[in-house]
């Protein structure tokens, strides 16, 4: 029982249509999960899984143990390819978000000396991802890549037990990535995270995980494509490299 | 170079847009002239300086029977009803619009009856509503708000929808509750279509009041040209016809400006 995340058996069923079968894995505290497949392999239900905005037909997902509620909640922060920032708000409010829904239920607003504090907390979270400059920009006046790194601070700065990515960096430039590799391998060390990966790029699931999963459907019955769902097919476990390549971020 | 690809600078757009409106000017001042060269008596095209000798009475002679100035009485009143109509139909589309976008469960229970109450001419309700409530101003503030509202509320509510499903997932991960998705994300994001949906509803509203006050009325802009309609006095209900549409206008632009100022995010996304 010393896996933070455990799959027990797991089945994905949309009426006869199997999505995900006999899902069977444990995933430690700390570890960077990337997880890689062709399309319709099942990679965003196994994400909407661990989000918990969707149930398993079959089978149990526990979190530290106990079988997890199929709601969003705190414990689990994840970074959208797009959406993931409030347009409404600048930088430094996005992130304010977080807090102020755990300080403030019924208002959803703080206020005097509760806000300062938490404006401190939102500051450092800031410059922790290299935006603390841009604290009253609104997202449409962003880069792709601002964009994503406030959506990363945003997710960290309600202490998530797992960060999910869903392909963050896929809208992004080749060097833009490459500095968001770097940001995400730093504050995955600085804040002990565990990180589940969702993504197309094969080099960028190896260079940033210590263990990479491929999903696919081990039968497949050219008749009826649905019959059969995909499951974990590969299990790789890697030798941490000890700095990703590339600059480190600012 | 190609018609479709000329494109006039800021002082010739002016000039041009002008230009139609001067014309149609000058073709009322000519056929006034023409008709007043045959008949000295003629009502139906005034002259210019005829209009201006009713509207100056009408806007600084009180009126012998009422002792009120007919033109300030009459805007103030249906501005008074019309900005009444408005207000809370907006109040009402922001609160049943947020909890029919946002709630899945409000929107099954509430959601069909907006569609069908939406798809009845307002105008068949006002003898009920003249019926239920007498004739006084709440009948014809209720004439609004019946015209307005369901469609209000279904464009605000279809706005709220089309949120993103990331950003609601996002913000339920960073705890938000239901409430908190209500009042942080959704309400914030819904206002600008609010003020957008109010301003289209502007020319129904005008539309619902001028006809209750056609029908049932002592005082108001729609009660005083179908009035004086009686005695074909033209030289009145043209100056009433351009206030209405200067009211309107200056409406609109109020809220335009309000969406541009208050929701400075909203215009480049």
């Amino acid at each position: 029982m010393t896996a933070l995340l455990s799959f027990r058996n797991v089945w994905v069923e949309y009426g006869d249509k199997i999505v995900l079968e006999r899902v069977g894995l444990d995933i430690d505290a700390g570890s960077f999960v990337s997880i890689v497949g062709p399309s319709g392999a099942g990679k965003s239900s196994f994400l909407r899984l661990v989000l918990g905005q969707e149930a398993p037909s079959r089978g149990e997902v526990l979190l530290d143990g106990q079988p997890m509620r199929a709601e969003c909640g705190p414990d689990r922060g994840i970074v959208f390819q797009r959406y993931s920032v409030l347009p409404h708000l600048d930088a430094r409010r996005n992130v304010l978000f977080g807090l102020e829904c755990a300080g403030a239920r019924v208002t959803g607003r703080l206020f005097g000396a509760a806000r300062r504090r938490a404006l401190e907390e939102v500051d450092a979270m800031l410059d922790a991802v290299g935006l603390l400059s841009a604290g009253g920009t609104y997202p449409a006046q962003m880069s792709g890549g601002m964009q994503q790194r406030l959506a990363i601070a945003q997710a960290l700065i309600t202490r998530p037990r797992i960060l999910l990515l869903d392909e963050p960096f896929g809208a992004l430039d080749p060097g833009i990535r490459k500095d968001m590799h770097a940001l995400i391998t730093r504050l995955w060390r600085e804040y002990s995270l565990t990180v589940i990966m969702v993504t197309h790029d094969i080099g960028e699931a190896f260079a940033l995980g210590t263990r990479v999963l491929t999903f696919d459907k081990r039968r497949h019955d050219p008749h009826a494509p649905h019959r059969y769902g995909a499951t974990a097919t590969y299990d790789i476990a890697l030798e941490r490299k000890t700095e990703v390549q590339g600059s480190d971020a600012e | 170079m190609r018609l479709v690809n000329i494109r006039p600078g800021r002082a010739t757009s002016l000039v041009l847009g002008i230009l139609p409106v001067a014309a149609l000017v000058f073709v009322y001042v000519l056929a006034s002239a023409s008709r007043h060269a045959i008949n000295p008596g003629d009502r139906i095209l005034p002259t210019p300086a005829a209009m201006v000798s009713a509207m100056h009475t009408l806007m600084f002679v009180p009126d012998p029977m009422t002792g009120r100035l007919t033109l300030w009485a009459d805007t103030l009143a249906s501005l008074q009803r019309l900005c009444l109509g408005l207000a809370i139909s907006t109040l009402s589309a922001l609160i049943v619009g947020l909890a029919l976008g946002l709630v899945p469960l409000v929107r099954a229970l509430f959601g069909p009856l907006v569609t069908i109450i939406a798809l009845i001419p307002p105008i068949a309700l006002l003898p009920i509503l003249f019926i239920m409530f007498g004739l006084g101003e709440t009948a014809k503030v209720m004439l609004i708000i019946i015209g307005i509202l369901p469609v209000m509320i279904r464009d605000v509510a279809a706005h709220v929808e089309t949120l993103p499903t990331e950003q609601m997932l996002k913000a339920q991960t960073l705890g938000a509750s239901s409430w908190q998705l209500a009042i942080r994300v959704a309400l914030p994001q819904m206002m600008p279509r609010l003020i957008h949906a109010l301003r289209l509803a502007l020319g129904p509203a005008w539309v619902f009041l001028i006809s209750a006050e056609a029908i049932a009325a002592d005082i108001g802009l729609g009660y005083r040209i179908f009035l004086v309609r009686r005695y074909l006095a033209m030289d009145i209900i043209l100056p009433y016809v351009a206030w209405i549409a200067l009211l309107a206008i200056a409406l609109d632009w109020l809220l335009r400006l309000a969406n541009r100022r208050l929701f400075p995010w909203a215009g480049s996304s």
